[in-house]
């Protein structure tokens, strides 16, 4: 069920040609992997596309003692961030890069560090080296800055943005993240395929099953598994579960950003009983334990008088939002992101769509390739009204999927057998609720997790964040920012 | 001399009934409100003396100042509690003869109100930071549409009554009762709800109950400010949402308001306003519950709106009359 791979070895000097002449034949960029195998250093690129399915991996050597690649930033924004990222955690030079700022590193990290080299030792002591960070500063009358956190008011996670404003209007914004840089890639580093599950379901804390999913998938592909149709239905059931309790906490949460508490709290109630509903389903309210490489178990499926009261719930609660004129003048028409905007940032998911991009892993890389349910939604105007109707509109036609998914009534409890003649690398990719998730997963002769690398949506969506705020008014910032609503954790990793 | 005596020393009594009662009440009103508001959204709540119970703690806590401020920082705490108290005092809210009920002027009130707006914008300028300067901008532009059209909806009441003495006003109005329905009278009201919305800090103008600092108008002033002065200051926002929303149902609805000089008059008094402006608090919540809140640019739309009712109010007056 895999999708056709192709993997090509390409020197350094061929790479840019290469990469170029794939993307403008359809592919995307969606991962950009380093390896430190100790005598080289080895870059993968992974590019996808679909439908139909299709993986394409370009693996580039590098001498670790003189490690360069040439930039694809001038053909890729996604992978000018890679390439930061690569380059503050392996060492890894990209050759006329333009705008080769610390990303993951923060001022305290001693410098000539490099984490994920093999020989990186334990961390070092960290200090501040007294630089601040070179925001760029837009000069002019009456120009002026916010600094907003890394510490926040509300029960959310850290991140600094940088305003810079004249009077009530943003002209431009910086994020300035990786706060919550935890070292998740390390820490994949060694463990049991099984106990891999942990860390990936605790990547980021709303998206256990996306990221649990994408490395049980990874993992299985590299030891060669052929998962049984059913786990597989299992599975997307409740990847649909958890876009559904997330979608519903956003659209509350976009309510209590306007101040319309009624609102905020009858979603809040919506998301309690999902909460409970997947607490009966897996045993657990985040949806965590239900999936490993291998291996699929629920306690029961939803039942439709279940699904069909939330429904109900639901669609009043988005009748009632939308009858409120204040709100939606609050939603239409702030923070625009257009589309031609979101497509050259490489921008995923909900947001995505929401500005009329047609990009749905489930749709470019069907998992459970069943069913008639699914349907890919998109919106045109790239507001935040249109986030908010794309996320309703999910909620009704995830719904419409688990119905589906019940009628199947697949077995509850799936085991696939370890072939462990696997190609020892694997790939997944999962449609989260935020959007496409991806795991790259190595494995080494002792069936040890020797490289896990991730890339969450939100890696790709924060520069769209800064990027629709653009002439949009301050006070406006928490709703647009909730109408992304992007992971720290997943981003920061 | 001892009419002028007795009527200083009942004077004295009214205003100090006044001061205590708005000061108790003002918090129980936002405590009220709350508990309003966390019904519809089908909670419990707080308490309704919730408020009263932030107070006492805050008022025994440390005062914590910022390193880089000045006096201004400081001494705001007290103008705003002291010029709210003043106007609060001279006001007729119990009775029409409060202490100094000469020269309880409406611009005198209105003055007083403003000398505590301008303060407090001082104040989240004076430490420097983003969110203070953000929020004094916003206040004082909000301020600034607001202050003309309460200035000019109470001038259309007191052309009506012509005088600007705002305890003659509420007298007349008892022994004029036909006047409360006049058009003048319901085009100075709406615009005075919208002002008294606006002055107060409520939805759909600025939430009070936000912790998002990039919304927020008047806590953004006070985001610096902890312990004793923040007791203060909450203090004397609780006082002037009281002391509003009392003056608003007293010009329009001041049946119950003392006008002898007994003082079971003045007890009875204070059951009618504590009835009254509970009243208000509950519409006024109700409609905090149903609006969210307006996009900072159309605030002035709004006021704007409550300007042009006012200054109606007032050509209302002067044809009809």
């Amino acid at each position: 069920m895999s999708a056709p791979l192709r993997t090509i070895d390409l020197s350094r000097e061929a790479l840019h040609d290469r990469v170029k002449q794939e993307l403008e034949s359809g592919y995307r960029l969606a991962l950009v992997a380093a390896h430190d195998d100790g005598d080289c250093l080895r870059v993968v690129y992974v590019l996808t596309s679909g439908p139909p399915d299709q993986r394409l991996e370009l693996i580039v050597r590098l001498d670790p003692h003189d490690p360069r690649v040439p930039t694809l930033s001038d053909i890729s924004f996604p992978a000018s961030r890679f390439e930061r990222q690569m380059h503050d955690t392996f060492g890894i030079v990209p050759e006329g890069h333009p705008f080769l700022r610390p990303l993951v590193r923060h001022s305290h990290w001693p410098e000539y560090w490099y984490p994920m080299r093999h020989d990186a030792g334990p961390t070092p002591a960290m200090a501040h080296d007294g630089v601040p960070y070179p925001f760029i500063e837009v000069k002019g009358d009456g120009v002026y800055e916010i600094p907003v956190g890394p510490v926040h008011a509300g029960l959310i996670e850290p991140g600094h943005f940088r305003f810079s404003v004249v009077g009530e209007t943003i002209l431009k914004l910086t994020a300035r993240l990786w706060f919550v840089h935890r070292g998740v890639e390390r820490m994949f580093q060694g463990v049991d395929v099984r106990d891999g599950v942990q860390i990936a379901e605790r990547i980021s804390g709303d998206t256990a099953v996306g990221h649990g999913l994408a490395y049980c998938m990874a993992v299985e592909e590299a030891q060669g598994i052929d998962v049984p149709q059913d786990a597989r239905v299992i599975r997307s059931m409740l990847l649909e579960l958890e876009r559904i309790y997330n979608h519903v906490g956003d659209i509350g949460a976009m309510c209590s950003d306007v101040s319309f508490g009624v609102a905020h709290a009858r979603a809040m109630v919506i998301r309690e009983k999902l909460f409970r509903l997947n607490e009966s389903v897996t045993g657990h309210r985040l949806l965590r334990g239900s999936i490993f490489p291998g291996l699929t178990s629920v306690r029961r499926l939803p039942t439709h008088a279940e699904l069909n009261t939330i429904a109900s719930e639901f669609s009043e609660l988005i009748e009632f939002i939308t009858s409120n004129s204040v709100v939606t003048d609050r939603f239409e028409g702030t923070a625009v992101l257009l589309a031609d905007d979101a497509r050259a940032i490489g921008t995923l998911g909900v947001v995505a769509r929401a500005s009329g991009l047609q990009v749905d892993a489930r749709h470019s890389h069907p998992y459970a390739s069943i069913g008639s349910a699914f349907r890919l939604i998109t919106q045109s105007q790239g507001d935040v009204l249109g986030r908010f109707t794309q996320r309703s509109e999910e909620v009704i036609n995830s719904l419409d999927v688990i119905r589906e998914f019940i009628g199947f009534s697949p077995d509850l409890e799936n085991t696939a057998t370890l072939s462990k003649s696997g190609p020892m690398s694997g790939f997944g990719v999962v449609e989260g609720w935020r959007g496409s998730i991806v795991h790259r997963v190595e494995l080494d002769e002792a069936g040890l997790v020797s490289r896990c690398c991730i890339a969450d949506p939100s890696f790709f969506n924060w520069p769209a964040l800064a990027t629709s705020l653009t002439d949009t008014m301050v006070p406006d910032f928490p709703l647009v920012n909730k109408s992304f609503n992007l992971s720290y954790a997943g981003n920061d990793l | 001399m001892t009419d002028i005596g007795s009527s200083l020393g009942y004077g004295f009594i009214a205003s100090l009934m006044q001061v205590v009662l708005v000061a108790i009440g003002g918090p129980l009103l936002m405590g009220l409100m709350a508990k309003v508001r966390a019904r519809a959204e089908g909670r419990v709540g707080a308490p309704i003396y919730q408020p009263l119970r932030d107070l006492r703690k805050l008022m025994a806590k440390e005062g914590l100042r910022a390193r880089y401020s000045s006096v201004v920082l400081a001494a705001a705490p007290l103008v705003v509690l002291g010029s709210t108290t003043l106007a609060v005092a001279i006001s007729p809210l119990v009775t029409t003869h409060p202490l100094l009920s000469a020269s309880s002027d409406l611009f005198v009130i209105v003055y007083l109100l403003l000398t505590g707006s301008i303060t407090m914008a001082l104040a989240g300028l004076d430490t420097g930071t983003a969110f203070g300067g953000m929020g004094s901008s916003r206040a004082i532009t909000i301020g600034a549409l607001a202050e003309p059209a309460l200035l000019v909806a109470v001038i259309a009441l007191s052309i009506q009554a012509r005088t600007s003495n705002l305890p003659t006003i509420v007298a007349d109005t008892i022994t004029h009762p036909v006047w409360t329905s006049t058009p003048t009278r319901l085009l100075a009201l709406v615009a005075l709800v919208i002002v008294v919305i606006a002055e107060t800090g409520r939805l759909p103008v600025d939430n009070p109950n936000t912790h998002l600092e990039l919304t927020m108008i008047h806590e953004a002033m006070t985001l610096e400010y902890a312990g004793s002065d923040l007791g203060l200051i909450t203090l004397g926002a609780a006082m002037r949402l009281g002391l509003l929303f009392t003056l608003l149902v007293n010009l329009f609805v001041p049946w119950g308001v003392a006008t002898g000089s007994s003082v079971l008059g003045l007890l009875a008094a204070v059951v009618f306003l504590v009835l009254k402006t509970s009243l208000l608090a509950v519409v006024v919540s109700l409609i905090e519950v149903h609006s969210a809140k307006l996009r900072l640019f159309r605030v002035p739309e709004l006021l704007a709106g409550g300007f042009v009712l006012a200054v109606l109010a007032v050509i209302t007056e002067l044809v009809t009359r």
